[in-house]
Parts: C-alpha cells; sequence; structure tokens
C-alpha cells in the first residue's frame, strides 16, 4: 500500500489521474473505520489534509471540500444556518473536528446529514480533474446507495451556496442527540423574495432526494409578501407529501412505517419553526 | 513508512509504519505511549481523543500518515513533570475514575472544554463529552470534575 501525500490540489489531481483507484482521505471519519476493521483495503491512501486550497472558504459561498464541521458552525452559522444545524448533529465534538462536508459527499451515505440541506438549499458540488473541473447540482450528484456522480480521477473540491435568502431548518431523528446516524431526517429551506420552497429528506430512500410536489404545493399556499400564521391543514398537507416522496426501507434503526410518520412530523415542526421565524422577522421589521 | 511526528514536545520517529495504520497505534506500539486507549476504533467511545495541532480528535480516526510533521499532544504530555493538570487533579478528587479506561479521552477532552470555555455551563459540558463513553461511573462524577477543574482554573 502507499501513502501519498500531495500538498497542492495539482499535486492531488495528477496522482489522482495516475491513480484512480486511490482512496482519498481527508477527516478519515468513515475511511480509517473501514481501514480500521479491514472493510477496505485500497492500493493506496491520497491524504488531502495538506492541500490549503481544500481548507478555505471564501464569500460566495464556495466552501472548500475540506472544511471540516466546526469551522461550518463557527464560522458560517449566519450564512448557511440550515448546513450549520445539520453540521451540529454529526457525530461528537471529536468527529465534527475533523469530518468534513467534502468526506459526507464522497461516502455519500443515504443518511449523510449533510446532504438533505444542500438539496433543499440548491447547492451546487464541484469537481476536479486533470481534464477540468465540472459543476454538479446536488440534485444530479446522488446515484445511488453509497454511490456518487464522481468519476475515477476526479476529487470534490468544494461546495457552491448561496448565503440564506431565507428562513432554513434541519431535523433528525435518531436515538439520542449526540453519535447517532439519522434514522431519517428533514431539511427546509425558504426563498421568499423568489416564492420558493426547498425540501429534501434524508435516510429515507436509496438516495438523499428532494420533495417536489411538497415544495410546489408548499410554495402556492405561503404567502410570503404578507406572511399570516398558517392554518394546521397546510402544515399537515406538506408533512403528508414530504413522507409519500419517500420510499424507506425497514432495518435496524427504524421501520419503513416509522420513518414515513417520523417524515411528516418533522416536516410540519421544521415548517412552523421556519415559517415563524418569518413572521417573527416581518414584526421585527414593521 | 517512517513517520515523524512531535509527541508532547519531542520529535519523535516511527519505522516501518503500515501505510493503513492508525495515529492511535502509532502511538502505543510504536512510540511507548499507551496513555491513549483503544477501544473501538471507530470514533464512537473517545478514549483515544488526542489533541492534534491542538484540536481534539480521535486517535484511531487519523491515519499515521497524516500526522507526518504535525504537533500530537496525549494525556501524558498534560502533566508538568510531577505536577498533574488541574483537570487531571480534580478528575482524581472528584472520584470520576473507576476502571480508569474511559479516563485519559475524558481528560483531553474535558482540558480542550476549559481551554475554549473556562466557566461551563452544565449543558455545554455534556455536549463537550459527549462523544466519550464511561461504562463505570454513571457520568455524574465525571461532570463534578469538570466543574472542580473549571472552578479552580
Ligand atoms: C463516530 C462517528 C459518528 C458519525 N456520525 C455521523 C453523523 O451523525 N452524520 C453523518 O452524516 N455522518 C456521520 N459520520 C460519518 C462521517 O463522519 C461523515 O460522513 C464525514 O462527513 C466524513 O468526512 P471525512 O472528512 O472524515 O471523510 P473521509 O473518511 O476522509 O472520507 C469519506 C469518503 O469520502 C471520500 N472523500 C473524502 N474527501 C474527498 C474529496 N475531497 N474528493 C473525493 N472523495 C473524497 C473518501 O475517499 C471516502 O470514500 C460519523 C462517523 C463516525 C466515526
Ligand atoms: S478507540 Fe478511538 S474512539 Fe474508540
Ligand atoms: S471509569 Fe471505567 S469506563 Fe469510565
Amino acid at each position: 500500500m502507499d501513502f501519498l501525500r500531495p500538498e497542492t490540489l495539482a499535486e492531488a489531481l495528477e496522482l489522482k489521474a495516475q491513480r484512480p483507484d486511490a482512496v482519498p482521505i481527508a477527516g478519515g471519519t468513515d475511511v480509517m473505520v473501514e481501514m480500521n476493521y479491514d472493510h477496505r483495503r485500497p492500493s493506496a491512501l491520497l491524504d488531502l489534509t495538506r492541500i490549503a486550497e481544500l481548507q478555505q472558504w471564501t464569500e460566495g459561498l464556495r466552501v472548500g471540500a475540506g472544511v471540516p464541521y466546526v469551522r461550518i458552525i463557527d464560522e458560517l452559522g449566519a450564512q448557511l444556518p440550515g448546513l450549520a444545524m445539520a453540521s451540529r448533529t454529526v457525530g461528537s465534538p471529536q468527529i465534527r473536528n475533523r469530518g468534513t462536508v467534502g468526506g459526507n459527499l464522497g461516502a455519500a451515505s443515504p443518511a449523510g446529514d449533510t446532504h438533505p440541506v444542500l438539496l433543499a438549499s440548491g447547492a451546487v458540488i464541484e469537481v476536479a480533474s486533470v481534464r477540468g473541473t465540472r459543476m454538479i447540482p446536488a440534485t444530479e450528484f446522488y446515484l445511488g446507495v453509497k454511490r456518487n456522480a464522481l468519476e475515477a480521477d476526479e476529487l470534490i473540491t468544494a461546495v457552491h451556496l448561496t448565503p440564506a435568502a431565507g428562513p432554513q431548518q434541519f431535523s433528525k431523528v435518531g436515538t439520542r442527540n449526540a453519535m447517532v446516524i439519522a434514522v431519517c431526517s428533514f431539511a427546509i429551506s425558504l426563498f421568499p423574495a423568489e416564492n420558493r420552497v426547498g425540501a429534501a429528506v434524508g435516510s429515507a430512500a436509496p438516495t438523499p432526494r428532494r420533495a417536489p410536489e411538497a415544495e410546489a404545493f408548499l410554495a402556492a399556499e405561503l404567502d410570503f409578501a404578507n406572511p399570516k400564521p398558517l392554518l394546521d391543514s397546510v402544515k399537515r398537507e406538506f408533512g403528508e407529501l414530504v413522507s409519500r416522496a419517500a420510499s424507506p426501507i425497514d432495518d435496524v434503526r427504524g421501520s419503513a412505517e416509522y420513518r414515513k410518520h417520523a417524515l411528516a412530523v418533522m416536516a410540519r415542526r421544521t415548517l412552523g419553526w421556519a415559517w415563524q421565524e418569518l413572521l417573527d422577522g416581518d414584526k421585527a421589521c414593521a | 513508512m517512517r513517520v515523524n511526528v512531535t509527541v508532547n514536545g519531542e520529535q519523535r520517529q516511527a519505522d516501518d509504519v503500515w501505510e493503513g495504520e492508525s495515529l492511535l497505534f502509532v502511538l502505543r506500539e510504536r512510540l511507548g505511549l499507551p496513555g491513549s486507549k483503544n477501544a473501538c476504533e471507530q470514533g464512537e467511545c473517545g478514549s483515544c481523543t488526542v489533541y492534534l495541532d491542538d484540536v481534539p480528535v480521535c486517535a484511531c480516526l487519523v491515519a499515521a500518515g497524516q500526522a507526518q510533521d504535525r504537533e500530537v499532544r496525549t494525556v501524558e504530555g498534560l502533566a508538568s513533570g510531577d505536577q498533574l493538570d488541574p483537570v487531571q487533579e480534580a478528575f482524581v478528587e472528584a472520584g470520576a475514575v473507576q476502571c480508569g479506561f474511559c479516563t485519559p479521552g475524558l481528560v483531553v477532552q474535558a482540558h480542550d472544554l476549559l481551554d475554549r470555555v473556562p466557566n461551563p455551563s452544565d449543558p455545554e459540558i455534556r455536549e463537550a463529552l459527549a462523544g466519550n463513553l464511561c461504562r463505570c461511573t454513571g457520568y455524574e462524577k465525571i461532570l463534578d470534575a469538570v466543574r472542580l477543574a473549571a472552578s479552580r482554573r
């Protein structure tokens, strides 16, 4: 086995082109578990932690694939509230100090916590190889259970997101507050200026996915220009449509039926919180 | 491969390191520092917590090669000579140690918390220690120890 230690992105892309079988390692919080348990024996590990380009975020926003969760929480909480909320629920402090969004995308687990947020907020994933750079909308990134749109010679370089244009919420069901893989999860983003809603489910289908019917229904119901308290019937219908967008399975963490139920509850509640934020903001302006 | 790393202020070198090996293995089995414990090797228990460039991480999830030219501080590096760190003293005095297996990880994690938040609230303590499992104490004495250490700093 080889341990490859590029210092620059260009060098890393060169190495990945020569050794497409090399496994990238960022925070190692997925890769090292597989190594320690003999589940993976790659011919090489490609260490990404020395590459300064991947550890930076710039206004706009472009968040480098190697920015760990703790920095998203501390530095980007105001601009990316949804992503910061999801980041706060990942693992433990030690895991958040090390784990990265790039790693979450690389692993592409249906249960990964950042995925519903990236889908609901219209994120675009930047990937690169010696052949050039590709911009992949989050909606086209997840292809199957632990499969993503990355080619063998490509690396994930960044996630592009616009600073939140309205309230965002994330919610996750698990057996305790820390250290849980989501039984199921849900993210919502409101875009008041565009009369638009983003909604996506996690851990409730082979891939994380958006709930387009729920989004369209809610966008038609919400009066962004003149926000009034929401009818319970609207929240309920939204919850139902979110639940219907999922195709969960029974597994050790929960049954399909439970997941469907929990998604409807989370969708209703997070909508309530997000809408309240908008109402409160409106009052503050008046 | 060879790994050069600064551990507790000393420049150390480990030879014949397997490329897929963890920093935890290097510390315990190659550098003679068994303070950091190996319980789960999957990031779940926190007993292997060390500082890597001043940030607490699970040493079992750091590839040895990723520690090259970095600075590691283990539980062995907290005391100055025979003088225990206040966090270590508080763990002893509060009775926060039973079998002691979880202690090194908890001490490092609590040490970092108090560096960042000198007077943490109970929820802040619980949140900071959420990734460290203890099967003996029931955690109450551990919370006592962190409060005691905070009051003395
Ligand atoms: C105890 C524990 C608790 C956890 N809890 C959660 C949780 O609550 N929620 C959650 O979502 N996840 C959780 N995880 C999983 C993991 O922490 C996350 O998926 C994290 O985002 C992985 O990031 P990393 O940088 O550590 O990835 P790594 O382990 O370094 O890599 C993960 C995968 O992505 C690939 N990769 C990494 N970076 C790139 C890149 N730039 N380009 C291309 N491929 C890349 C790697 O080759 C690998 O396949 C947990 C893990 C542990 C050990
Ligand atoms: S041994 Fe590293 S977290 Fe358990
Ligand atoms: S004292 Fe035994 S595990 Fe904590």
